[in-house]
């Protein structure tokens, strides 16, 4: 039976992808240190010390402010590359753009170290801001493809229309441009959020010593009886992303139904 | 004697290496219900957006009013657009949508809202100010930008080929219906369209458009009857073309030798002279020419020949009739009424014409 093979794979490979993540909140609620079965009793424990640790208060805090201010800065400069891209033809466009976008495929470490040695040489001080440069360069090619479909399905007679009717290129940009592409640049938020908050390699590399909560975790992870700890906090985390990214999507949808177009299909 | 309210001097619009406009001229009358028709690349829509201000002219003079519209830009011109997209705003009601521009011109809100709702009724549209943008159907949408476009009362309201998105029947309808909103706000309207029959609907004058030029600008009926080209004529309606060349100046006109047609003495009006034995072709619309079923039947002249297809539409059927002597068939319409006979592929038929009809391309 062909569709029952089908099927079965379908099974395995949603089982290979959500197992381990399935774990995870199962582990955070076991009254045990050690991670394993079977499971010792249900507790929230886990989650009342976590209030008390200090230093992740710290890391939680430096996380979201980095992660905030990565949103804003990445989704800006996506805002005027993606509106170049779409509404104008310049001199090497294709390659200008192919190098703005090249930090999706090119490898975190390389960047990371890379940045790292520059930083350095300068002489500047490794801190949060030098992880929100680093953030910035790798969610600001996320941005520009959300906000350059936003742009791309926006029917540039509209703002001639808004022109034609006399209102300036100023208030045309206010009126009409930005309600209709806010949908894109919320979802570009919150994508540029997601990715700054959950990077690990960058951060690492270029924190100093004030941690992000990913390179906190990491830290705690060579004490074995705050690994329960590790996994009530991964459980928040997972939760609070998941919670984003349906965000995300639902502001990416109403956007198109917004602009009546139809729906090609976003990054999720 | 009314006035000229947009003259065009030598308009000239250049992208790069492509030239989109090659020195139009061109003088459009104080309410009047002028037409750019071509087809696609020809330049017309350039031309139309030149005069709403989207586009920069490469070179001549572009007056609205007697007031040279160089560096005016759109949205300070006393011109409003009507966009072949329509362009409605989808995050804004009917009702925002046609007050979009009033909100600049100091209004109070009831005021406002009375010139709304007048610009929705004069569209049809009475009471939809409050109706979601997204949910209206293609010819709504179409009314609402009208309403937008006309509640400024502009000097000009421009159409970019605003019916092509509307089916058969509804556009059929819009355009009586635009006509006579014209008639009635009586503002200059420019409408750019590549369907010839909309334009000779619709237009008081109509300028047909090729490679960036106006090669013929005239009213409805001259510009069918008397196409000053084999182009125009080809672009407008159906037109038989038959070689000739010039027998000489008679008496009463210039005399021609049509193929299949005989000596045939045109207007002097139309043609005032020519070179003897020079080749040239005529023209003959198909409903000029007439299929004679009887023998008693008389016309100005007769030729014979047969039958080689025939189409039938109802009211009308197109015959093929391919005359002794020529080689490529002539196109004749004739209307289908009650007693007259459908001819078969292969028939004799006896065909009428009038010189008077005839058209001289040179």
């Amino acid at each position: 039976m062909k569709g029952r093979g089908l099927a079965t794979y379908a099974v395995a490979y949603l089982l290979f992808l959500y197992a381990p993540v399935i774990l995870l909140p199962l582990f955070a609620f076991n009254d045990g240190t050690i991670i394993a079965f079977p499971l010792q009793g249900f507790t929230t424990g886990w989650f009342v010390q976590l209030t008390r640790i200090e230093a992740l208060h710290d890391s939680v805090f430096n996380s979201l402010w980095i992660a905030l201010t990565t949103a804003v800065l990445s989704t800006c400069f996506g805002l005027f590359a993606a509106r170049a891209s779409a509404r104008y033809r310049f001199p090497a466009k294709g390659g200008i753009m192919g190098l703005i976008m090249l930090p999706l495929v090119l490898p975190e470490i390389i960047v990371a170290v890379a940045l790292l040695v520059v930083l350095l040489q300068l002489g500047i001080d490794l801190g949060a801001w030098t992880v929100i440069l680093g953030h910035v360069l790798i969610c600001t090619p996320f941005s520009i493809a959300i906000l350059n479909s936003a742009f791309l399905s926006l029917d540039e007679s509209l703002e001639e229309a808004s022109y034609d009717l006399g209102e300036t290129k100023w208030s045309t940009f206010r009126l009409i441009t930005l309600p209709l592409v806010m949908p894109g640049i919320i979802s570009s938020m919150l994508i540029a959020f997601t990715i700054s908050l959950d990077e690990f390699i960058i951060a690492f590399f270029l924190t100093g010593n004030e941690p992000t909560l990913p390179v906190y975790l990491w830290s705690q992870l060579r004490f074995p009886t705050k690994i329960p700890i590790v996994m009530a906090l991964g459980t928040i985390m997972l939760v609070a992303s998941l919670l984003l990214l349906t965000a995300a999507e639902y502001f990416r949808r109403r956007g198109v139904a917004r602009t009546g177009a139809k729906d090609s299909g976003g990054f999720l | 004697m009314t006035r000229q309210l947009i003259e065009l001097d030598r308009v000239e619009k250049n992208y790069g290496e492509v030239r989109a406009l090659t020195g139009v001229s061109a003088e459009i009358r104080e309410g009047e219900f002028f037409s750019l028709l071509g087809p696609s690349g020809c330049g017309k829509t350039t031309l139309l957006r030149t005069i709403a201000g989207f586009e920069d002219l490469s070179g001549g003079q572009l007056r609205i009013d007697g007031q040279d519209m160089r560096g005016v830009p759109a949205n300070k011109r006393p011109t409003n657009m009507v966009f072949q997209s329509y362009a409605i705003f989808p995050h804004l009601s009917v009702g925002e949508n046609v007050g979009f521009g009033l909100r600049r011109k100091g209004l109070g809100r009831e005021a406002m809202a009375r010139e709304v709702g007048q610009a929705l009724d004069m569209v049809g549209l009475g009471g939809y100010e409050t109706r979601a943008s997204h949910a209206l159907s293609g010819g709504q949408r179409q009314r609402v930008a009208l309403a937008r476009a006309l509640v400024l009362k502009p000097r000009v309201l421009l159409l970019d080929e605003p019916l092509s998105a509307l089916d058969k029947k509804l556009r059929e309808q819009m355009q009586v219906e635009l006509r006579k909103l014209q008639r009635q706000v009586g503002i200059t309207f420019i409408l750019v369209t590549h369907d010839q029959e909309e334009a000779l609907i619709m237009s008081d004058r109509i300028a047909v458009m090729f490679d960036g030029g106006i090669a013929q600008l005239d009213s409805p009926q001259v510009l069918y009857r008397r196409p000053v080209s084999r182009r125009v004529a080809e672009f407008i309606g159906v037109m038989n073309f038959l070689d000739a060349s010039v027998g000489g100046n008679g008496a009463d006109g210039l005399e021609v030798d049509v193929a299949g047609l005989g000596r045939v003495a045109l207007d002097p009006a139309q043609c005032p002279e020519g070179r003897s034995g020079t080749s040239t072709v005529v023209g003959l619309r198909p409903e000029t020419m007439t299929i004679l079923f009887d023998t008693s039947e008389k016309a100005a002249r007769v030729a014979e020949g047969s039958v080689s297809e025939v189409v039938y539409f109802g009211d009308m059927t197109y015959y093929d009739v391919t005359l002794d002597g020529v080689a490529a068939p002539v196109t004749i319409s004739m209307r289908n009424l009650p007693g007259r006979p459908v001819l078969d592929r292969g028939a004799r038929a006896r065909v009428g014409w009038d010189a008077g009809a005839m058209v001289l391309f040179r």
